[in-house]
């Protein structure tokens, strides 16, 4: 086959290009990374059972709304904000709270202006790397077209913040058991998750811009430059808060989900 | 003496092809020096662009090895020493000859951006600013115009859209002039509308090549993008806009 040149030695067609290095390693980590997170999080959103092993709830399941208390590993009815699941349901729909809550953290995640890079590179290969032909298109719009929604992430970032208390909230109740104050390896995992979370959330570009990065004037509002300079100094590191919180909020349902099931045991200072 | 083998694309609008040439070359050179070294001893009617020899001019843009970067600026020792150099033209502007491309585009880009519009001057005659309200656009004054960034975008290099998005190094530009604590003049609805903010997909390849570090997507792009998305998509942001009295420049 015949190599398509242009003017200058550039190589035309899908991923052409003249570079030396290893440039598909990176897309193909997004790649693998990302499809499984979203695999798993879907199967553990569909599940409905196993989310509640007291007192830790899964971050996947937070807030509960709803609850089955029927569904095995599931959280009691005084967990749930509007109490027992509704009878009206339909049954193709798996009952699982999850599905309630997702959406809202999804959007976030989806439209981040971090994964946006991520995914489109290893995705939609709009480029796939720096200096690398992408998929040829006719009439290229970025967002302009039908990814003009991707200006959702500001309306996703207002139940972000909220979610960040809820799951702080979830951290902290679970120092409680039965009562009884104290700690166990989960109570940590479900602290070290609304971390990450926070330091995802709190140096997202659209959070840096409502604290600080929209006016002109810093001189005017110190505690608005300074809440700029914080958010600034989380979104330098955005990447790592980005794969590390996505990790840990996939990880902390898994741990959740073992105690709950029995396969493993959760070492905490009220025993058993 | 060592020798290192370059492989250099050499023609015109017209088409071309690459040549190989092999020359001795010393410790310590960059790729522009090893041009300048074929261009003294194996072809003298190579075509180069360069000024600085200090990654100051932004003179010496070109592809090496697939990657765009100023050749004043890269080591030849940062290659394998077996490794061929391959130089190119950059990719998103018409080739005039060799190496040197056409980049008047971008200058009649910048023609198109609202000039500094700055507010009256102080009773006593002066302009003051304070220092934190200024840092923030002294990064984007670092910028040399090299065009690596402009060269990189997927929207100009690829897609061939130049007539829908101004590209990165202008929206930088326009960054420096909307987020300068003197300036009135309110360009949102032209980032949106003329010089196409939407049009960058936030792939952070211009950040990846800018030889003076310039954070042109975190810093420039996406906070102009937000100063839009307040403008046109937030319905919060526009009533508290109303309530508190700003203007369209979003100031009070």
């Amino acid at each position: 086959m015949t190599e398509l040149i242009e003017v200058g030695g550039h190589r035309l067609g899908v991923a052409a290009n003249a570079r030396e290095d290893r440039w598909w390693v990176a897309p193909v980590s997004v790649l693998i990374g990302l499809t499984a997170f979203v695999i798993y999080v879907t199967w553990a959103a569909l599940q409905g059972t196993h989310y509640f092993a007291a007192p830790y709830l899964s971050p996947l399941y937070s807030p509960v709304l709803v609850t089955l208390p029927t569904a095995a590993g599931s959280a009691p009815v005084g967990h749930a904000w509007f109490g027992l699941w509704p009878s009206w349901w339909p049954s193709f729909i798996p009952p699982s709270p999850a599905i309630l809550i997702l959406v809202f953290p999804g959007l976030f995640r989806f439209t981040c202006y971090y994964y946006r890079k991520a995914y489109y590179r290893a995705f939609t290969w709009t480029p796939p790397a720096c200096a690398v032909a992408g998929i040829p298109r006719k009439n290229y719009k970025g967002e302009t077209g039908l990814l003009v929604f991707q200006n959702l992430h500001r309306y996703a970032l207002y139940p972000a913040v909220i979610y960040i208390i809820i799951l702080y909230y979830d951290a902290f109740y679970a120092f409680v058991r039965d009562g009884q104050f104290g700690i166990g390896v989960g109570t940590v995992v479900l602290f070290i998750n609304a971390t990450l979370l926070a330091g995802y959330t709190f140096g997202c570009h659209a959070f840096r811009h409502l604290v600080g990065g929209g006016t002109d004037c810093f001189s005017c509002s110190k505690a608005r430059h300074n809440a700029w300079q914080r958010a600034s100094r989380l979104n330098r590191n955005h990447q790592f808060w980005a794969w590390a919180s996505l990790f840990w909020v996939a990880f902390t349902d898994f741990y959740v989900r073992m105690v709950s099931m029995g396969v493993i045991t959760d070492f905490n200072t009220w025993g058993g | 003496m060592p020798e290192r083998s370059f492989r250099i694309w050499r023609g015109d609008a017209n088409g071309g092809e690459f040549a190989e040439y092999t020359v001795d070359v010393d410790e310590g050179m960059v790729v522009l020096d090893g041009i300048h070294r074929v261009q003294a001893r194996k072809a003298n009617d190579l075509a180069v662009r360069w000024n600085c020899k200090a990654g100051k001019c932004g003179s010496c843009s070109m592809e090496i090895n697939g990657k765009p970067r100023l050749a004043c600026m890269t080591r030849l020792g940062d290659y394998p020493a077996e490794q061929t150099i391959t130089c190119q033209p950059l990719k998103a502007f018409p080739v005039i000859k060799d190496l040197v491309t056409d980049v008047s585009w971008n200058y009649k880009q910048n023609k198109k951006i609202a000039p500094f519009k700055p507010r009256p001057r102080d009773d006593d005659g002066q302009y003051r600013m304070m220092q934190e309200d200024v840092d923030r656009v002294q990064e984007f004054r670092k910028c040399i115009e090299c065009f690596l960034c402009q060269d990189t975008c997927h929207v100009l290099r690829d897609h061939a859209r130049k007539s829908a998005f101004v590209g990165p190094r202008f929206m930088i530009r326009l960054a420096s002039l909307e987020m300068h604590p003197l300036d009135t003049a309110d360009r949102i609805p032209a980032v949106k509308n003329e010089y196409g903010s939407g049009m960058c997909n936030i792939t952070r390849c211009c950040t990846e090549v800018c030889p003076e570090h310039i954070n042109i997507t975190d810093n420039g792009i996406i906070p102009l993008k937000e100063r839009v998305v307040d403008r046109y998509y937030d319905p919060f942001m526009i009533l508290w806009n109303k309530i508190t009295g700003k203007n369209k420049n979003g100031k009070t």
